[in-house]
């Protein structure tokens, strides 16, 4: 957790942000994020983000499913409960086949779920500053971090010249923390901050 | 940033002059406006519904389940055929966000909020039945895997009964997550424009803190897409292992390999009509008609028609192979127990509403119709109520021993604990319908700009210019990408 200063512009059209964030991204601004109100395709790509492994983390879940379905069962069946049911095999394989599948689905999916929520922060009770309100609405909101070799006002020069409407300047905290939406922001400032104030 | 460029002769899916905020409006607003009088009425009338299926359940906990009319042949009856009847509604929800996402079908954005809420109440109402079914259910939880003092005694691995256990929670889990990732970013937009306290607290905590950011939409659309890969082969194993419970049985009507394939679209089938009966509803009360149209309605007419057909050809096929076969007792069981004997009326039921009265979906003007929709959609529930109840009664009721045959009707519990779900399932949906964006916010901004009424109208101009002319322009004003000119130059510098 850290607060930080951000210049804020937003953007009205797609077509308009896109060659925006070109723009940023040559001149060597730190762009923080965009926020936008539904998935905007190839502006994860535009802003040079790396592909999500998530897929990856829900195949890994999903065989992990399948291993415990199979092994658990077989153990049971094998060794710590052997039962004649009908005089039917001790590992009827076909008939795992169904709850193997169904945990396969339910661990993958559960494990998938639980690691996006890790990954985007994202909880009950968990709140971030939200720089623009319209950002879930209809408005794409561009975060540029203001690090101490960036000029604030020839930047928010340059997003106004790029297309951006309602620039301006916020210092808010950036990280997330445990809140509500119906009551004011809080600024953690950092230890060392605090000690040199 | 539209990539795709879809042709102005495809009906939009999103009717009328919009932009964004236009689209928020329309589908958060009832959300913060006091609900109507018709809105109390039907929240009530479910309510009362719910408490009789209470009261219901509640007498026959308490004076076991002989209170329904179940003996020894009729061992499966309201309850069962609830349980599946419920179930199979279940499937259109997830057949509409899963396999529609997968074949990239853009209508099911308008449906598919609406449609996974449904799932999911109807597998709540499902589950209810062969719970209670039980009789002693306070000891429900003895059908779950755990080290326990009584050995350890395990459950049956191979019992198609515990094959369901695992397939409808496993079914209800998937279903819930998938919904609720989805409602996140709408929450979001719930809270980010609330006025009251209260609403941006509630909003704010269902939310779970999203903001929109461009790397969490990038993961949130990797998820969506995994998990409606798994959820497609998970709906169709929900009803293959529902159907197993009578497949894998020696019961002549119900020993046959036909039954997954003529479950799962049975339940496509009955899934697709409940949607229909409560979308005409929701479209009229909330005002979206914009957003739920008269395309949507054919579109998924066409799917009643064809599950439909697939249906009745599963019941011919039946009957071929019951003749066929030349099994005396199946050969008894269909032709004269099933199609004729005292239960034969809701043999003919079923035929009637499931198989006859779907065919007029081959009209483009009855598929437009909403009258005609509407009256269609409760017309297959019934039938494929009776579809399940021809299954397992007239299955059951004239065993290989006459002396034990019998008639079955249902006793006041058994019709109560039925109207007890009815009054669950709309209970939920009412609470849906008020404080839920009943359609998916953000997917209908992401079709916005390619399949809105007004932005495809736009598009009719380069429709008509020959290629020299498009390129032309494309040159004039390259730099230019305000318009929806600028959409179309981008996607072919792309």
């Amino acid at each position: 957790m850290a607060v930080k200063n951000f210049v804020v512009a937003s953007f009205s059209d797609e077509a308009v942000l896109f060659p925006a964030v070109k723009k940023v991204r040559t001149a060597g601004y730190k762009l923080h994020d965009v926020y936008t109100p539904f998935p905007v395709h190839g502006l994860d790509h535009a802003m040079g983000l790396r592909e999500t492994s998530l897929h990856t983390a829900g195949f890994i879940y999903g065989i992990t499913g399948t291993t415990t379905a199979l092994s658990c069962m077989s153990w049971v069946f094998n060794s710590d409960w052997p039962m004649n049911i009908g005089g039917k095999p001790h590992f009827p394989l076909p008939a795992f086949i169904p709850i193997t599948f169904e945990l396969t689905v339910l661990f993958s999916a559960v494990g998938m779920v639980l690691t996006f929520c890790y990954l985007c922060q994202l909880a009950p009770f968990v709140k971030k500053h939200i720089f623009n309100p319209r950002q879930t609405d209809d408005k794409f909101v561009m975060v540029i971090e203001v690090t101490a070799k960036t000029n604030a006002e020839e930047l928010k020069r340059f997003l106004v010249s790029a297309g951006g409407e309602d620039v301006n300047e916020q210092r808010v905290e950036s990280g997330w923390w445990f809140g509500r939406f119906d009551r004011e922001d809080r600024l953690f400032e950092t230890k060392v901050e605090a000690v040199n104030a | 940033m539209h990539l795709k460029y879809e042709s102005t002769l495809r009906e939009p899916l999103v009717d009328g002059v919009k932009d964004y905020h236009q689209v928020t409006e329309d589908i958060i607003s009832p959300i913060e406006a006091k609900p109507g009088k018709l809105w109390y009425v039907g929240f009530f009338i479910s309510l009362m519904l719910l408490a009789f299926g209470a009261f219901s359940v509640t007498w026959e906990v308490y004076y076991g389940t002989g209170v329904w009319n179940l003996n020894k042949t009729i061992g499966w009856g309201w309850d069962i055929t609830n349980f599946v009847w419920w179930v199979g509604i279940g499937h259109a929800g997830t057949l509409i966000s899963a396999i529609l996402l997968l074949f990239r079908q853009g209508w099911r954005t308008g449906v598919n909020r609406a449609a996974e809420a449904m799932t999911i109440f109807a597998v709540m109402c499902a589950g209810q039945f062969p719970i209670f079914h039980m009789g002693r259910v306070w000891m429900a939880f003895f059908v779950l895997p755990y080290p326990n003092t009584r050995g350890p005694l395990w459950v049956n691995f191979n019992s198609p009964l515990l094959w369901d256990v695992f397939a409808i929670s496993t079914y209800f889990t998937v279903s819930l997550l998938f919904w609720y990732s989805g409602l996140l970013p709408d929450f979001a937009t719930v809270r980010d424009r609330a006025k009251t306290k209260l609403r941006k607290l509630l909003y704010g905590v269902a939310s779970f803190g999203w903001t929109g950011s461009t790397k969490h939409w990038q993961r949130h659309e990797a998820l969506s897409l995994v998990l409606a890969g798994l959820s497609t082969p998970l709906v169709l194993s929900v009803h293959t292992i529902v159907s197993f419970d009578f497949a894998t049985s020696v019961i002549p009507g119900w020993h046959t390999t036909i039954f997954p394939p003529y479950f799962v679209a049975g339940a496509i089938f009955s899934g697709f009509a409940m949607v229909q009966t409560l979308l005409i509803i929701v479209r009229k009360i909330l005002g979206l008609e914009d957003y739920i149209t008269l395309g949507h309605m054919e579109a998924m007419n066409k799917v009643i028609v064809l599950t439909g057909s697939v249906v009745g050809c599963a019941y011919l096929t039946e009957l071929f192979m019951a003749w066929y076969a030349a099994v005396p007792y199946e050969f008894a069981t269909f032709y004269k127990y099933r199609a004729a004997g005292p239960l034969g009326w809701s043999y003919w039921i079923m035929m009637t509403c499931n198989v006859i009265s779907p065919q007029v979906f081959w009209f483009s003007k009855m598929r437009r119709n909403v009258a005609v929709t509407f009256v269609m959609s409760i017309i297959v529930n019934i039938g494929m109520w009776f579809e399940r109840f021809v299954i397992i009664c007239t299955s059951l009721y004239r065993d290989y021993l006459p002396s034990s045959w019998s008639y079955y009707r249902p006793s006041w519990p058994e019709v109560g604990f039925y109207m007890g779900t009815f009054g669950l399932f709309f209970t939920c949906f009412f609470l849906f319908a008020k404080y839920f964006p009943v359609i998916a916010v953000a997917e209908i901004k992401s079709v916005l700009k390619t399949s809105g009424e007004s932005f495809k109208k736009d598009m009719e101009q380069y429709e008509q210019q020959s290629a020299e002319e498009f390129e032309a322009g494309l040159h004039h004003d390259d730099d230019h990408h305000h318009d929806a000119h600028g959409a179309v130059a981008h996607a072919h510098h792309n």
